[in-house]
């Protein structure tokens, strides 16, 4: 029975792994198709303004919203072209997911426990939660922009755990023997999940609002390729914050719960111990992020380094710890 | 704003070579080991305090700056939230079409009738409105919302302080402590049972609570197959405990996860090991030691080292410095190694010394270690010391005695701590999350409408401001815009 599920598990991951490449392929192809093609201005807010009448007496300075002016007409089967390389793309996703899902729930009922004892397992259910935490912005915010980074993301962290971290069920250190394990590593892998989205957004707003100023400065007209089809650049930043925002109370929970979880197994709060070391400096470094933002001269792009910076040190807790470090925490398995 | 960034990202950076150098606090051995590795450096690391990153003087002054920072804005931050309580909403500027998120429209209902269905609209939001008259015969709505989250920004950066606060009181007016005890034997709380005793800078020896215990047994039990053939499965030790002296005495299960607390004082299970039972005879055939012998674990297998020291043993006092294998086997090299955590086939190997153990010198001595300064080994022909391989039962005949292996008993590693007021940082830890959540998620944000007159009806003019980054302005003036508009139509 153990070793039927586990293999399902083992099938349902590798299966992900390559729904996840042909998504990747067709958000490539989404990106690609869009090279040519002129964007529409992003209009800030396209429903409103319809019933403005600005009288001559009183007009405060409204400017007629660029989406009146029709788009020329070869554009219409390449912005065709486009949305659907795009949708086929999120479909795949949502596949890639449920297997993703499957294989993650398969492994945690052929194991036994809960899906999080080695390192294999922590990269699939953290892979997973980044999935999700994109899946849940596209049903709130309308990101499906942030596709082509996310399907690429959990290609290459998969793929990686299916090729180099794999390892055969094994049965917890006696360490991780607490319901504590579960609440901590949940918070810890949900976290993660929005640090990783959000870093993704954070990349694409560095990107974007480079070109922004670029084309500004040039005073380039020439709206075309994929990356004038996203939001402004302050609209990809408020998504990046929003992830973010969601993220840090949720790493300051599983950081705290993780001391109290020490109090109870080894008699201290806190020992300093690598891992513990490394998840307080990605707890202030994302500190700095935040108060960056409502710091004068560092809004904006200096935010997104900031922001960046902090998940640089995530993964390497992540990686570098897990694989290199020794200490109490190591039950990467590897 | 700005210090506190600078002196988060310090913090930061002055966090990390702790993590990458080893810590005499977290790890003693590998400090030990680091040092005979680099003994140029090790001397330099040690006047940098590089090897208790966290007590040094330079860690403890940033984060010491930190906190007089953080006292620092939060009094005079808690002095203008005190007043902004009371605040009434802001007038509107005189353009409002100057904001990113405006809207207008022209309406036949009056200035009076539209302000009227604004304050209801934006009251029943529960935001504070004013409404009053400007210059030129218009109305202005003035609502605002969102001050909870100064409050929880306050909350949480109040609750870090407790937290420190807390942990600080913990660990002065607290202890930790660990000792190895062997199976079969006792442990009765007083300082000089301890192996190893960190007070804080407030205890006193009187805290100690007089509880008692004895490990009746102890079991591990490990994966026997592949894969991960050796994982250790569990661990367990039995326990008889007696509160205090004369108690009625009761059992235990200690587990990794099932500390035992006893008057505020917990004992953790935190690691185990074997301890060979020895038995040395010296040159007049006296027994000159017998006895378990804590052997300290190397790696996963259990490959464990030790010393036995016999300074009663006539002629010459007599030491033996070796490896435990608890299950022992030949590798293509020779050499014994432990292929297996679990005690399959135990044996030990050692070198054996002769001549003075160097206990009286007046210099405190590890039981872990040899020192060899005034000692020798028994030589082979070849000059090479003599390394004897022993199983359970075996005997060794040394030239001024003998060595016998009698069994091996198990011992556990246990921390013993008192952590008075725990309650405190828990409950900063509760403060601060729900502090963290009203200060990321409440967001204030200002709204206005003027309804002015004019030739062609009234001009209903609706802006937002948000005094945070993450809400979405426009949304909520398309909401405003929109209600108001569907309320003309349908008057
Ligand atoms: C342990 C150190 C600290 C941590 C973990 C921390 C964390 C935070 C967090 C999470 C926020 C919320 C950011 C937001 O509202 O978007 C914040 C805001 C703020 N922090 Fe800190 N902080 C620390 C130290 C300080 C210090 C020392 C100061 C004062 C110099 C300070 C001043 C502020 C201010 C003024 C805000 C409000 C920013 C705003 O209105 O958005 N913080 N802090």
């Amino acid at each position: 029975m153990t070793d039927t599920l586990s293999q399902l598990s083992n099938l349902a991951i590798t299966g992900a792994t390559i729904v996840y490449f042909v998504a990747m392929l067709a958000h490539v192809t989404e990106w690609a198709s869009a090279r040519q093609i002129t964007a529409t201005p992003v209009v800030a807010r396209p429903a409103l303004r319809r019933r403005v009448t600005v009288p001559a007496t009183a007009a405060p300075a409204t400017t007629m919203p660029a989406s009146d002016v029709p788009a020329p007409d070869r554009n219409s089967d390449g912005e065709e072209n486009i949305d659907r390389f795009g949708r086929i793309g999120f479909s795949l996703t949502v596949l890639a997911v449920g297997l993703h899902l499957a294989g993650v729930v398969t492994r945690g009922a052929a194991a036994g426990r809960v899906p999080w004892g080695n390192m294999y397992e922590f990269a699939t259910t953290g892979t997973l939660a980044v999935v999700l935490a994109y899946l849940v912005l596209v049903l709130r915010y309308k990101v499906r922009w942030l596709g082509l980074p996310v399907t690429s993301f959990a290609l290459l962290i998969l793929g990686l755990a299916v090729l180099l971290l794999y390892r055969p069920i094994s049965p917890l250190v006696p360490a991780l023997h607490s319901y504590w394990l579960a609440i901590h590593v949940l918070a810890a892998a949900i976290a993660s999940g929005g640090f990783t989205v959000g870093a993704l957004a954070s990349i694409l707003y560095l990107v974007k609002s480079r070109a922004e100023r670029n084309a500004a400065a040039c005073h380039d007209d020439r709206r075309t390729g994929y990356l004038w089809r996203l939001p402004t650049s302050e609209a990809i930043d408020r998504i990046a914050y929003r992830v973010h925002a969601f993220a840090f109370p949720l790493w300051t929970f599983a950081v705290l719960a993780g001391a109290i979880w020490a109090q109870y197994a080894w008699g201290r709060f806190w020992g300093w111990d690598p891992k513990e070391t490394w998840a307080f400096i990605t707890w202030v470094a994302y500190a700095a992020y935040l108060h960056a933002r409502a710091t004068a001269g560092w809004q904006g792009r200096a935010a997104a380094y900031v922001a960046l910076v902090g998940y640089s040190t995530f993964l390497f807790n992540f990686v570098g710890i897990n694989l290199f470090g020794s200490g109490l925490h190591s039950y990467s398995g590897m | 704003m700005r210090t506190a960034l600078v002196l988060l990202f310090l913090l930061a950076l002055a966090a990390i070579p702790g993590s990458l150098i080893p810590q005499q606090k977290v790890d003693a051995s590998a400090v030990a080991a680091f040092r005979s590795a680099h003994p140029s450096l090790a001397p330099w690391f040690d006047r940098l305090g590089m090897f208790s990153v966290y007590t040094s003087p330079w860690f403890s002054a940033v984060y010491l700056l930190l906190m007089v920072s953080l006292i620092g804005c939060f009094i005079p931050r808690l002095r203008l939230y005190a007043k902004a309580t009371r605040a009434r909403p802001p007038k509107a500027p005189r353009n409002l079409a100057r904001f990113s998120s405006f809207d207008s429209y022209v309406t036949d209902a009056t200035p009076g009738d539209v302000s009227e269905r604004a304050r209801s609209l934006l009251s029943a939001q529960r935001r504070r409105v004013d409404v009053y008259e400007d210059g030129s015969g218009g109305v202005v709505v003035a609502a605002e919302k969102g001050y909870l989250r100064e409050a929880g920004n306050l909350v949480f950066h109040f609750a870090v302080l407790v937290v420190l606060v807390g942990l600080a009181i913990t660990s002065l007016y607290g202890f930790k402590g660990g000792v190895a005890v062997v199976q079969g034997e006792s442990f009765s709380n007083t300082l000089i049972q301890y192996d190893d005793f960190s007070p804080g800078g407030r205890f006193r020896s009187s805290q100690l609570a007089p509880f008692s215990f004895k490990v009746d047994t102890f079991s591990a039990a490990y994966k026997p197959t592949e894969p991960g053939r050796g994982t250790p499965l569990h661990f367990d030790a039995g326990l008889t405990v007696r509160d205090q002296p004369g108690a009625t005495p009761y059992r235990y299960d200690l587990r990794v996860n099932h500390p035992l607390q006893v008057d505020g004082t917990s004992v953790f299970l935190v690691g185990h090991g074997y301890a060979p039972v020895i038995t040395v005879r010296d040159g007049k055939g006296n027994i000159a030691y017998s006895g378990p012998v804590v052997f300290l674990p190397l790696d996963g297998t259990f490959t464990s080292y030790g010393v036995v020291k016999a300074p009663d043993a006539q002629p010459t006092q007599l030491g033996l410095e070796g490896y435990f294998f608890p299950t022992g086997a030949v590798d293509q090299t020779n050499h014994p190694v432990s292929i297996f955590p679990g005690l399959g086939n135990p044996v030990i190997s050692f070198v054996a010394y002769h001549g003075n153990l160097g206990l009286d010198s007046g210099v405190p001595q590890s039981v872990y270690v040899l020192d060899k300064k005034h000692l020798k080994t028994y030589d082979r022909a070849n000059g090479r010391p003599k390394v004897l391989l022993l199983k359970v039962g075996d005997s060794a005949r040394l030239k001024d005695g003998s060595v016998r292996f009698d069994g091996v008993r198990p011992w556990v590693k246990l921390q013993i701590s008192h952590s008075p007021g725990k309650l405190v940082p828990l409950s900063g830890v509760l403060l601060a999350i729900a502090g963290l959540l009203g200060s990321l998620f409440i967001r204030p944000r200002r709204t206005w409408v003027r309804a002015t007159p004019g030739a062609g009806g009234t001009l209903v003019e609706i802006a937002v401001l948000d005094r945070a980054s993450g809400g979405n302005p426009d949304d909520h003036v398309d909401q405003v815009s929109s209600t108001l508009q569907a309320g003309e139509d349908s008057a």
